[in-house]
């Protein structure tokens, strides 16, 4: 596999795709889109069946001297891997989600979407600090044209919203990166990853990789982009935001705010925690009250990813793993949860949580996938929520028992918000007549739901398949941060402890 | 032989003054008849002018070899830079004005004349080593340019953008003039070198006064804040072939103009201009955003954007050291081509009359019923703002991390946060063409010759813009290094 461009090759099938379908017709457009997702997926298997698990921290290198001031240089390791994975998996069920709903300018939506791709999986391989900035700003104009074109009633106001947040948020991290080569003297990820910024530096650096990451996370409170995107943008749209642009927010802390300003990080860390408790309690509360489908999900996105971040700032290896699993985990399960939406949607053209009711009645499978996804959305062990959300939860309660308290209840308050939202859309009685007689899954969606359910329950069941391939990063990573760790608050005495049994045998003995 | 010497280096210039007026002699006797041949000759002209500068650039010419009449001209790679996207934007007009101008039956001889000595002006200004040198280049691009805006003469519009032009860039001009004359008293010489040494040993009251008409006058040249105010009006009354020109070549004699006179002259004194600078620049970015977000017409809108795009080169001139000014030339070529892109687009706007559509209302839905052009103008307007990949990006990423690296952090900080401002109104252009219901307005067919042109400026400002940064970098290096070789 040496030498093989393979992640060059991976963002090369959806960018030819879009070239193709852009002047193609619905039917070949949606074919064509199919078709090259598909083959980006296999090469997606293909690459993780040759990611030497355990070996060389960063694989399949790619370099080439293209441009004046960066570098066309991609690698990855296991935490790219992942997400790579996540994107390739994700991408051809969002095709399929579009199949039938989507009538106008299908060539353009298709393009949009694989270059989406394109820039997703860029993101994600890019070793080069400047690259990495192109890919991620990019993404913004597909996205802002699949909302603002294919999307609701109100998709300009959000289009315009997502657009500006984002563009905001990212500028100044533009300004920290080249205060960082220019110290550093290059623009190689990895080296920057082991390079000791001055910490007084490191504030301001830190700062202003947050203001982006922040916002694409989204943490609270620069959240309010999020709803009003995910309502007004397509299943599709939804389904690719919630799965892969919100992790691009973890993925940046994970690959540049925690290695490359450890001591920031730390100093920083209970503005994080502060920020991740409050949306947890806040987000997940807002979401208890909500009308439409669409945007209880959206909040609840907003809850998951708080714990995320809360995962991340632990500062150890079970917070970090947990974080990634979250992510992963989020991505599927919200993906498979709009998508259930969108389902519906097709059928009723209303997100309206009172316009449904008792669907287990006429439509018993999509009940039964929706349930899976509503547990594994609230964590039930077995499913893929709980892996990530359990070891997040220990890693933070090794620094800070407060912390950990209030973000339990924020899984409490989750299922909350999913078992009603379940008990209102899908029990009950069947109060819409047209609801009523809506019918149960076809082919196309079985085939959508059936990859998901299957994923979700192995990440639950075994999740040392995902945790395997960044293992090793992860440790790496947790070395890297260990000197600037902050003292948690939850202090074991093993001292304390010990005498115990002695005493015992020694109350034996006499 | 130094006058033999000094006609051998200046042969851009007297190529494209001899050919200027043989061309005005055909003018005279052929008539607006021979217009179109004396527009084909006239951009041949460019192009041999282009080949004869082009060696300067690529062999990175410097130093006493490439100075003529003694210190008064310079042909050195900077000046060959600068004079190849003059070349590039005077060309550019000569090919789009015809289909513009024949359908009004406007087109005039004098047209491509006025712009080939609009041309020769512009070249003398940025090779120019000494004040008078450049007050002569100067007045001779000023006064053609007058004549181009208000070339239009049956349009109210483009009579009023000539005289506009006319009082205020003469008031400019006045201003320019005072500064020289006090530089003059105040270090007794005119040459550029000369007033460097003299300005070497420090700053006097007297001089300072100078330093700031003269970047005054050339601030207005420029269309800086706060001296903007005649840019939207004489963009939008000009005809849109003749914008196409001013936002293009005398913009890059100017900039150029700009950085030779303060690098150069004022180059010793540089912490004395650097504050007019960075106000300058980030007064125009402000100013050139939050202007163009009420504006409906495209052309206004494009010169806002201007304005606001000259605050970011400033931002690479406030730098004042070598990684800066290439910054800044780099910028200025990708910012050529934006705009070539951005009035080839406008000029293709054309309702089923053939009347120009420049009403932003008007080009609602045009993805539906032109989805190249759409795709095309969308193309430049992601790139005004700087978003990547498209190559407008790489504009104003060199020049903000020439500012970092020379130390100007907050500037960059606070210019890139209001380049945000900017980007709402170039999505507002975006949204129109793409979200919003089909007008059907736009329906004209479009000339061939637009469509070659734009399509060739597109695909310079699309992704495939990164492969030549390799190749940009050099000459822009070459340019700047030549700039800096004085000292």
């Amino acid at each position: 596999m040496t030498g093989f461009p393979i992640l060059s090759l991976l963002m090369l099938v959806p960018l030819v795709g879009a070239g193709l379908v852009l002047k193609a017709n619905r039917e070949q457009a949606r074919l064509i889109a199919l078709v090259a997702t598909l083959i980006d997926f296999a090469l997606g298997v293909v690459l993780w069946a040759h990611y030497d698990v355990g070996g060389a921290q960063w694989q399949f290198q790619e370099r080439a001297a293209l441009f004046s001031g960066f570098e066309w240089k991609l690698g990855i390791d296991g935490i790219a891997l992942l997400l790579i994975a996540l994107t390739v998996f994700l991408m051809p069920i969002c095709i399929g989600a579009s199949w039938n709903s989507i009538e106008k300018r299908a060539g353009e939506y298709y393009a949009a979407f694989l270059l989406m791709e394109t820039l997703m999986i860029g993101v994600f391989t890019a070793q080069d600090l400047f690259l990495f900035y192109i890919m991620f700003e990019a993404g913004l104009i597909p996205m802002y044209l699949i909302i603002g074109i294919w999307g609701g009633a109100d998709r300009i106001y959000a289009s315009y919203k997502f657009f500006l947040y984002t563009l905001l948020g990212s500028v100044l991290m533009l300004i920290a990166m080249f205060w960082m080569v220019n110290v550093a003297g290059t623009s190689d990820i990895p080296t920057l990853m082991a390079y000791n910024f001055p910490v007084h530096a490191q504030t301001w650096l830190w700062l202003a990789f947050f203001a982006s990451f922040a916002v694409k996370m989204p943490m609270w409170p620069v959240h309010t982009w999020l709803p009003d995107a995910h309502v007004q943008a397509p299943t599709a749209g939804s389904v690719i935001l919630a799965g892969v642009l919100l992790k691009m927010g973890g993925y940046g802390f994970i690959r540049f705010s925690l290695p490359m300003f450890p001591e920031a990080s730390a100093q920083f860390a209970p503005l994080v925690w502060g920020l991740s408790m409050a949306a947890v309690v806040i987000t997940s509360l807002i979401a208890l009250v909500q009308h439409d489908i669409k945007k209880l999900i959206a909040y609840s996105s907003v809850a998951h990813m708080a714990i995320v971040t809360i995962g991340l700032f632990a500062f150890n290896t079970q917070g970090l793993e947990g974080s990634m699993l979250i992510m992963l985990s989020h991505g599927l399960v919200a993906g498979a949860l709009f998508l259930g939406v969108g389902v519906i949607y097709d059928r009723l053209h209303t997100r309206e949580i009172t316009r449904y009711g008792g669907l287990a009645i006429n439509m018993p499978y999509y009940a039964l996938f929706m349930l899976l996804f509503t547990m594994a959305s609230i964590g039930l062990p077995g499913t893929s929520g709980f892996v990530g959300e359990f070891l997040s939860l220990m890693g933070v309660y090794a620094e800070s028992s407060w912390v950990a308290l209030v973000c339990t209840t924020g899984i409490i308050l989750g299922a909350a918000y999913m078992l009603y939202l379940y008990r209102r859309v899908i029990f009950g009685d069947q109060k819409n007549a047209d609801a009523a007689a809506m019918l149960d899954l076809d082919k196309r969606e079985w085939a959508m739901m059936v990859p998901l359910a299957a994923v979700v329950l192995w990440m639950g069941v075994y999740p040392e398949s995902f945790l395997a391939p960044m293992r090793k990063d992860i440790a790496t990573l947790e070395h890297r941060l260990a000197p600037a760790k902050p003292k948690g608050d939850a202090q074991l005495k093993l001292g304390a402890g010990k005498p115990a049994p002695e005493e015992a045998a020694h109350g034996e003995a006499h | 032989m130094e006058l033999l010497r000094s006609l051998q280096i200046t042969l851009a210039e007297e190529v494209l003054s001899i050919s200027g007026l043989v061309l005005l002699l055909v003018a005279a006797w052929g008539g607006d008849k021979a217009s179109r041949l004396i527009s084909i000759l006239s951009v041949a002209v460019l192009t041999v002018c282009a080949l004869i500068a082009a060696p300067a650039l690529c062999g990175s010419a410097m130093g006493p070899d490439v100075t003529a009449f003694s210190g008064q001209y310079r042909a050195d790679a900077f000046a060959a830079f600068a004079k190849l996207l003059i070349y590039a934007g005077a060309g550019v007009t000569l090919i789009v004005a015809p289909a513009f101008f024949d359908r009004v039956r406007a087109m005039r001889a004098e047209f491509p004349l006025l712009v080939l000595f609009a041309a020769l002006g512009m070249g003398i200004m940025v090779s120019a080593g000494d004040l008078l040198a450049l007050y002569i280049g100067l007045e001779l691009n000023s006064l053609a340019s007058y004549v181009l805006a208000s070339m239009l003469r049956s349009d109210e519009r483009s009579a009023e953008s000539g005289l506009k032009y006319f009082v205020l860039g003469s008031l400019a001009s006045g201003i320019l003039l005072y500064g020289v004359s006090l530089t003059y008293g105040f270090t007794g010489t005119t040459s550029f070198e000369g007033i460097r040494l003299a300005l070497s040993h420090g700053l006097t009251t007297g001089a300072t006064f100078g330093v700031v008409f003269v970047l005054a006058g050339l601030a207005f040249k420029i269309s800086a804040a706060p001296f903007h105010m005649w840019t939207p009006d004489v963009y939008e009354g000009a005809p849109t072939p003749v914008t196409t020109f001013f936002a293009t070549a005398p913009k890059v004699a100017a900039l150029s103009l700009l950085m030779r006179v303060s690098l150069e002259a004022f180059g010793t004194q540089a912490h004395a201009w650097q504050q007019i600078v960075i106000f300058a620049a980030l007064l125009s970015i402000v100013i050139g955003a939050l202007g163009a977000i009420g504006q409906n017409n495209i052309k206004r809108l494009m010169a806002y954007s201007s304005i606001n795009n000259v605050g970011f080169m400033l931002i690479g001139l406030a730098c004042a050291n070598q990684p800066g000014a290439a910054a800044m030339l780099i910028y200025l070529a990708i910012y050529v081509a934006m705009s070539v892109a951005g009035f080839v687009a406008v000029l293709m706007l054309k309702d089923a009359d053939g009347e120009p559509v420049e009403a932003i209302s008007d080009l609602a839905g045009l993805s539906k019923t032109r989805p190249g052009l759409a795709a095309a103008l969308a193309a430049v307007m992601f790139s005004l703002a700087g978003i990547p990949p498209l190559f407008g990006f790489w504009g104003k990423f060199v020049v903000f991390q020439a500012a970092v690296q020379a130390n100007l952090l907050a500037l960059a900080a606070i210019g890139i946060a209001a380049s945000v401002i900017g980007a709402f109104y170039y999505l507002k252009v975006v949204k129109v063409l793409y979200f919003d219901d089909a007008t059907d307005k736009v329906t004209g067919k479009s000339d061939v010759a637009h469509t070659v042109l734009l399509v060739i400026a597109t695909l310079f400002i699309s992704p495939l813009g990164y492969l030549l940064t390799n190749w940009l970098h050099v000459l822009a290096g070459n340019a700047a290094a030549a700039l800096f070789h004085v000292a």
